[in-house]
């Protein structure tokens, strides 16, 4: 009963917030035209950066099913299409909710550094004009949904620590609420004009804090609350179909370009170099991985590859856009060898059941990334930014340090309240009986494979 | 009349069908089975979880034949079988009672 009156209040949520807002949209048009009008020739449109945009748009769009994909590969059969649909079924639920509520949320103008304005509720006057704060050469839409697919695939990756065990009730709810209350702050602080991340000079290119970090550290703290699945460390889970996983690492890799060399906003040398980077990052990452487990178990691993290519991925993202290529190399290393131990030997030390590593990869890669922003960076590379420890500026490495806490503290403690709230009042776990059914038949009704 | 089931190596089927088809068995059921016995099973790791599959994967060839005939089947089989690791696999042979042809209804040898 309980569970059919959460469902209708999420829909009428979904149909009447619309309803509203376009009841707003309505009324001020007049005045946006009267201000318009009053200022100064608007910036011109540039057709290679918006045609660059768009595509990065469509690239960053693919990686949340090529994440489906890289988590559906590694659980069990039972769990195959209900850790498939957490993914895909995100980029339905945040696309509507950027554009009602969390792009004004995100860069809708500041209120006091900590929080976009309701200006732009339901894209209220975010046109097709040029918005010079973001970026001065393609439409402010452009550059929104853009960043939407960022915050679409944020919560996706926070679905790996729950995997095989979530109500997919309370995952839809949870989803919602970590969005609006976690992605959409941090996001603020951190890229729009007035955030006071952004203000105090901490860099993030594309995401380290923002993403990475925010949706790591969230997923350690799912982790810890919703507890380890039925029969860890007792019974086999090992990974239905890694060919699934190796091709969501591809399209994660190849996607990946968007993220970064899109998030120069334009198309030319600063993009092409975040290109340049974070393909070294990633290749250098990759082979790190499998040579630190060649050396300590004796066999290089299929799965080992993938995850070191998406940690390769994840650490170089914050520093795409200022660092060179040998930077790049030493970043990558460094990820693959981090986020190795992370994954194989702290986790079964500390015993938390971080199921696909969403912590040991994008936690532990986001926060290796943003500290080596802080060694890293060159004004060589990107005027616009700031040097590292290592091209004598400290003080960049400190700053970082605090972008880096703040994100560790603020992702972990929102998120930790969250799933207490939603484990009081709905539940998180699946039964003990759906859970050893699996989510596909419980959840969904339906069989990955039939027979 | 006797059955024989060996549980031999997968890669070893070929070689014992040939071996079969030599001293002129002309029909056998042969099943994918899996189980241990000496040899035990493997470790597989992934991230760093290690799981031991205790079952491997094995074929199980049977054979009904004439009371004659069966030491040489099993001669055949063990030689084709054997490769002197351990992992080989085991053959049983028990008495059979009777045998039906079903489309014709003969019954005994006449089966075979």
């Amino acid at each position: 009963m309980f569970k059919k009156i959460i469902t209708a209040l999420i829909l009428v949520a979904y149909l009447v917030i619309p309803a509203m807002v376009i009841a707003e949209e309505v009324a001020p048009a007049p005045a946006a035209e009267q201000a318009a009008a009053a200022e100064p020739a608007l910036p011109k449109i540039d057709t290679g950066d918006t045609a660059w945009v768009l595509i990065s748009t469509a690239l960053v769009m693919l990686m949340t099913p090529g994440l489906a994909l890289f988590y559906g590969g590694m659980v069990r059969k039972k769990n195959v299409l209900g850790t498939i649909m957490q993914s895909f079924i995100i980029v339905a639920i945040i696309s509507v909710q950027w554009v009602l509520w969390g792009y004004t949320l995100a860069f809708g103008p500041d209120k006091g550094g900590i929080i976009g304005g309701l200006e732009w509720l339901g894209l209220n006057g975010v046109g097709l004009e040029p918005n010079p704060d973001y970026a001065a050469t393609i439409p402010h839409q452009a550059f929104m949904i853009f960043q939407m697919m960022f915050a679409v695939i944020t919560p996706a990756l926070i679905t790996g620590a729950f995997a095989e065990r979530m109500k997919f009730s309370t995952f839809f709810v949870f989803t919602i609420l970590w969005a609006t209350l976690v992605y959409d702050p941090i996001c603020h602080w951190v890229w729009a004009v007035g955030g006071w991340i952004r203000n105090f000079g901490a860099l993030d290119f594309a995401g380290g804090t923002v993403v990475h970090i925010s949706s790591g550290v969230s997923a350690l703290a799912a982790a810890l609350v919703i507890g380890k699945r039925k029969g860890y460390m007792t019974e086999i889970m090992a990974p239905h179909n890694l060919p699934m996983t190796v091709l969501g690492a591809a399209l994660l890799w190849f996607g990946w370009f968007g993220f970064n060399a899109g998030s120069a906003v334009a198309s030319g040398a600063l993009a092409t170099s975040a290109f340049v980077v974070t393909n070294t990052a990633t290749a250098a990452a990759a082979l790190a991985w499998i040579f630190a487990e060649w050396l300590q178990r004796g066999k290089p691993t299929v799965l080992g590859a993938a995850s070191g290519a998406v940690a390769g991925l994840v650490a170089i993202t914050p520093a795409s856009g200022f660092v060179g290529p040998m930077s790049s190399i030493v970043i990558g290393v460094g990820a693959g060898v981090l986020c190795y131990m992370a994954a194989s030997l702290i986790k079964p030390l500390l015993g938390y059941d971080d199921s696909l590593d969403a912590f040991g990869v994008h936690g532990v890669g986001g926060t290796w990334g943003a500290i080596a922003t802080g060694l890293f960076a060159t004004t060589t590379i990107n005027s616009a930014g700031a040097n590292g420890l290592f091209f004598g500026n400290p003080s960049l490495l400190g700053k970082q340090l605090i972008a880096v806490a703040v994100s560790w503290v603020y992702a972990f403690v929102v998120t930790l309240i969250l799933l207490k709230v939603l484990d009081w009042t709905m539940g998180l776990r699946a039964s003990s009986e759906d859970e050893v059914t699996g989510l596909d038949l419980t959840q969904h009704g339906e069989s990955g494979y039939s027979s | 009349m006797k059955k024989i089931e060996a549980i031999i190596k997968p890669f070893k089927l070929d070689e014992v069908k040939k071996a079969l088809n030599d001293i002129h068995i002309e029909g056998m059921t042969v099943t994918e089975v899996k189980g241990f016995g000496r040899q035990k099973g493997h470790t597989e790791v992934y991230r760093g979880a290690e799981y031991t599959v205790d079952f491997l994967p094995k074929v199980k060839i049977e054979v009904v034949t004439s009371e004659e005939m069966a030491p040489k089947v099993v001669e055949a089989i063990t030689g084709a079988a054997r490769t002197g690791k351990i992992g080989d696999g085991k053959i049983f042979v028990s008495p059979v009672e009777e045998t039906v042809r079903i489309r014709t209804g003969e019954k005994g040898k006449d089966a075979l």
